[in-house]
């Protein structure tokens, strides 16, 4: 039995790196720093070690036979979930290149929401070292970030020690729309966040009443939402007062209908408050179980962020027809390739052929014609990930020797043979 | 394997060959005296009537690194104008302004360059450049660290820590991210933009520290020397864009005091403010002080007109330029206590006054430096062109009419702002290969590399002798990397994966007890997994560290 401490994870997206874990042969425990995020992440047991091809147990090189040969008679594969960490990442796009495959992120619907405010617009953004040790306003649009991330307020508010602030308990943080579900919020001195509710199909009114009164427009009405202009108002004077002010949305909550120009609006608002001559920044969340990384990995070997197509023998992009279950449900794909290193969660169901590289321990409500347990990366196997603000990526270490492979070295093999296959 | 590379012109400029007609034998990688006795030759080629230089080296141009990631994801529509389809051979991907990687590396190596260097490499970011950079094929690479708007540094300098503390550091963080060479960006005013400083001069205190850019540079500067690194301190100076910031920029080659200094992409740093549009040329000025101070070397920044994007560490100086953002959509971002990025389209205009004007002053800096040894060919890709552009710049240094008939072309009011048309220098092959191998390998401090000596990995392009200097630069007709031909009448025919060069000079480790309580109280990742390890470079089985020599061992 040994410990192994400094762990980063690869499942909280906010690049948590101080777990202990205990390792007893294949039985991980979380024994320190743990959150309801992680711990069941790290220590949910192994059960499967060996494929299935429909159903029967196989040795690799058969699994990996049999998902080649599904591969190679195709004429459209898609290549879901994409849940993995970068050198599975990279596989997998060589091998879609290969044979002309779609490329789609299981996160990308929530993604798009700011990939669309981004391509439009742009946006000014901060990363967690910033708002660790400058943030003193932070207001949070509809979102709960402890439910987000239960660590987030500990490791990144209410730090001890901060470079620019004197005291973290002065900081001010502030909720437009959700509600928090707990009280991490609250600072060790005891001050509360204030909380604005509203529906979440409020929001895009009441970023746009924040807009108009950041540029000075005069609103007649006096309640937006159930609002007060008075406390929006508020809520621009401290952003306004602020050294440092951060805007933190998470695109995965937002779930209404173009939520893309209500991040828009975060952005703008955040801008504007740049040109005022006050500084502020925005602070989107993402990065779990790959979500991140794939949109990156994606970034520098195509041009786009993880939607893409290869069946024209190039990379396409399209935010919106490349998505899995469209393609499913309009019966476009004919066999469907499923990475999901991170959870047990099944693939959409689908008829056509399906090879799933999933965490063990995954659950079908229909077995699917191939069947292979990888490693989670940080757990089984080394790698790289990417955490929520974009540009750090965290070296993911090996706790345990399980001898499962590695999306990498899966996702290569099956390449390997369809490569000599077509020569 | 021996390979006979037959009656070539060779410009070796690092052998004081130019333009002798010689052999050159290659086995086993490397290039290999005339063997002795019968030794069958396995390959030759008939090089009669070709050029012959090394691989061109890009020493500063933005291949790897998130704000590169930002800028391609930014914009899409500027990859659907150029697809690029999957061979036999090569991987897909997009290019124009911004490539993919994989792209990257086939068009450079399709214009005979078979190395450059990511001159901005974040220390907390630095995974990610040298991830991105692990999948550019064909090339050899390599990175600059950037300090001096990181807080570590910024506190010690206040706190008056002395140079050897500095020293320490700064080979700490080369160990740690794996560079070759220190940069800084608008020294200390990535940090003062996050206390919402707006600009920082030369001389002007950072409102939180009690440090000023000069400081920032000088001690920098003094630690890259001190160390032994053999690449000079790379600048990226205050002011970038500003007009009038020629001023600054002499400054900075004064305050330096002798030390080794590279000014990078100086032609956004050569501003006067002049003229009915207050905007003017500082190019001879500029040039004057490079001649002058022989301790200081440069490279252009060359702006080329059309579609790019820029895509830079300094958020100060990319938020003020937001509002000329073409298309209208930008990025700014401040990183980690470390850095920042801003990414800002452009769209150069020769009808647009400014835009024309920058580019007569990039053409007269090339022209205006004596000596070729101390400048550099750069478009500070994609900054101010894509690295694309680079053979139609080499035929404007070399070929004067063409020049003037490219002048004859642009804003009329920039034309007379300009003493372009009076410049009749026109650059020898002798001197590209200068600019682009020889003075290259030899300011970064690439050992083996950039020349055609016995004994140098046989990094080698051959081109066909052409007047038109534009279509001779853009397709040689063999490209060879350590040995192998990768490139035939400017086509990838052979992918193979370059190595990364990084230097690793001594240092005491006591430095990692400061650094272990900054990271514990203020950073937001463990000391142990901040630092990349060798095997993140290697695990992929493709990609390898080369460690050079410090400062007077390169031959």
């Amino acid at each position: 039995m040994i410990e192994i401490t400094e762990v980063p994870s690869p499942f909280c997206g906010i690049g948590t790196d101080d777990l202990n874990i205990q390792v007893d042969g294949l039985s991980l425990t979380v024994k320190s720093h743990g959150c309801a995020v992680n711990t069941p992440a790290f220590e949910l047991p192994i059960s499967d070690t060996q494929p299935r091809v429909d159903g029967q147990i196989v040795s690799l090189e058969t699994a990996v036979a049999k998902a080649a040969n599904i591969l190679r008679d195709v004429r459209q594969p898609l290549f879901g979930g994409c849940a993995t960490d970068v050198a599975g990442m990279r596989a997998l796009l060589a091998l879609a290149d290969r044979i002309g495959a779609v490329v789609d992120n299981t996160a990308f619907n929530n993604a798009r929401r700011n990939m669309l405010a981004l391509q439009d617009t742009g946006w000014m953004n901060t990363t967690l070292a910033e708002l660790k040790n400058r943030c003193d306003v932070l207001l949070i649009v509809g979102t709960d970030l402890e439910g987000f991330a239960p660590r987030f307020f500990e490791r990144y508010l209410w730090n001890e020690e901060s470079m620019h602030l004197g005291n973290t308990n002065s900081r001010e943080i502030i909720y437009l729309g959700k509600s928090p579900s707990g009280t991490a919020s609250t600072s060790p001195s005891g001050r509360q966040a204030t909380i604005l509710p509203c529906a979440d199909a409020d929001l895009p009114e009441v970023m746009a009443a924040l807009s108009a009164l950041l540029k000075g427009r005069k609103l007649q009405a006096q309640t937006i939402a159930g609002l007060a202009i008075s406390d929006l108002q508020s809520i621009l004077d401290k952003l306004k007062a602020a050294n440092y002010g951060v805007i933190c949305w998470g695109a995965a909550a937002l779930a209404f209908e173009h939520a893309e120009l209500t991040v828009q609006a975060i952005c703008s608002v955040v801008k504007d408050i740049n040109n005022q001559e006050v500084r502020c920044s925005g602070f989107p969340l993402g990065g779990r179980e790959g979500d991140q990384t794939a949109n990156q990995v994606c970034g520098w070997t195509t041009g786009y962020p993880a939607r893409v197509s290869f069946a024209r023998g190039f990379p396409e992009y399209d935010p919106f027809l490349f998505e899995t279950q469209l393609l499913l449900n309009n019966k476009e794909a004919d066999a469907l390739l499923w990475v999901q290193a991170f959870n047990v969660n099944p693939p959409p169901s689908t008829e056509i052929p399906c090879i799933v590289l999933g965490r063990s321990g995954m659950k079908f409500n229909k077995e699917p014609q191939v069947f292979i347990p990888i490693g989670t990366p940080g757990i089984d196997h080394a790698g790289h990930a990417y955490r929520l603000d974009n540009v750090v990526a965290i070296r993911l270490k090996k706790l345990r020797d399980s001898g499962l492979p590695s999306t990498a070295q899966v996702l290569s093999a099956i390449e390997q043979i369809l490569q000599v296959s077509t020569c | 394997m021996l390979i006979k590379l037959t009656g070539g012109a060779i410009y070796d400029p690092a052998n004081g060959i130019a333009g002798q007609q010689q052999d050159i034998y290659i086995q086993n990688g490397r290039i290999i005296d005339r063997p002795a006795g019968d030794l069958p030759v396995d390959q030759e080629y008939d090089l009669k009537g070709k050029v012959v230089m090394s691989g061109a080296i890009d020493l500063h141009t933005h291949i790897g690194g998130g704000k590169g990631n930002i800028a391609r994801t930014l914009l899409p529509e500027d990859h659907r104008i150029d697809p690029v389809s999957r061979t036999v051979l090569t991987r897909s991907g997009s290019g124009h302004a911004m490539p993919s990687t994989f792209v990257t590396g086939y068009r450079y190596a399709e214009m005979g360059y078979t190395a450059a260097f990511e001159p901005a490499v974040l220390p907390i970011n630095a995974r990610q450049a040298h991830m991105e950079m692990a999948d550019i094929p064909i090339l050899d690479k390599g990175g600059y660290v950037l300090l001096g708007s990181d807080d570590f540094l910024l506190r010690m300098l206040t706190a008056k820590k002395d140079q050897k503390a500095i020293n320490d550091y700064v080979a700490w963080i080369l160990h740690s991210a794996k560079g070759i060479g220190i940069k800084v960006v608008n020294a200390g005013g990535i940090s003062a933009f996050k206390f919402n400083q707006r600009k920082l001069d030369l001389d002007e205190k950072n409102s939180h520290y009690d440090v000023t850019p000069r400081q920032i540079l000088h001690t920098l500067a003094k630690a890259v020397k001190e160390l032994g690194l053999t690449h000079p301190l790379h600048v990226h100076g205050c002011n970038l864009g500003v007009p009038g910031n020629v001023e600054t920029t002499l400054n900075t080659i004064e305050g330096i005091e002798g030390l080794p200094m590279h000014l990078t992409h100086i032609q956004f740093h050569s501003y006067g403010k002049e003229g009915d549009f207050k905007f003017s040329s500082g190019a001879a000025q500029i040039a004057e002080a490079i001649n002058r101070n022989k301790n200081i070397t440069a490279d252009v920044g060359q702006v080329m007109f059309g579609q790019t994007v820029t895509a830079s560490g300094d958020n100060m100086r990319q938020h003020y330029n937001h509002r000329y953002a073409n298309p209208n959509k930008w990025v700014c971002m401040d990183i980690e206590c470390d850095a920042g990025c801003g990414i800002v389209p452009f769209k150069y205009q020769n009808q647009n006054f400014v835009n024309a004007l920058q580019w007569a002053i990039g053409l007269e800096t090339f022209l205006l430096v004596n000596d070729p040894w101390r400048i550099f060919l750069t478009t500070d890709h994609p900054n101010g062109a894509p690295f694309m552009s680079y053979p139609h710049l080499i035929r404007l240094l070399m070929d004067k009419s063409f020049r003037n008939d490219m002048l004859a072309t642009i804003h009329p009011e920039a034309q007379k702002m300009t003493t372009l048309a009076s410049i009749d220098r026109e650059y020898t092959l002798n001197e590209i290969a200068i600019l682009t191998r020889a003075g290259a390998a030899r300011i970064i401090g690439l050992q083996d590399r950039g020349a055609l000596s016995p004994g140098n990995w046989a990094d080698i392009t051959v081109y066909t002798d052409n007047a038109d200097r534009q279509a001779m630069f853009t397709k040689p007709d063999y490209v060879f990397k350590d040995g192998e031909l990768v490139v035939k009448d400017g086509e990838v025919v052979q992918v193979k994966w370059g190595t990364t060069h990084i230097v690793r000079p001594d240092f005491d480790h006591s430095i990692e007890q400061d650094l272990l309580k900054y990271f514990n109280s203020f950073m937001t990742m463990k000391l142990g997994n901040f630092k990349i390890s060798d095997d993140e470079i290697t695990e992929d089985g493709r990609g390898s560290l080369t460690a050079h020599p410090l400062r007077g061992a390169v031959a």
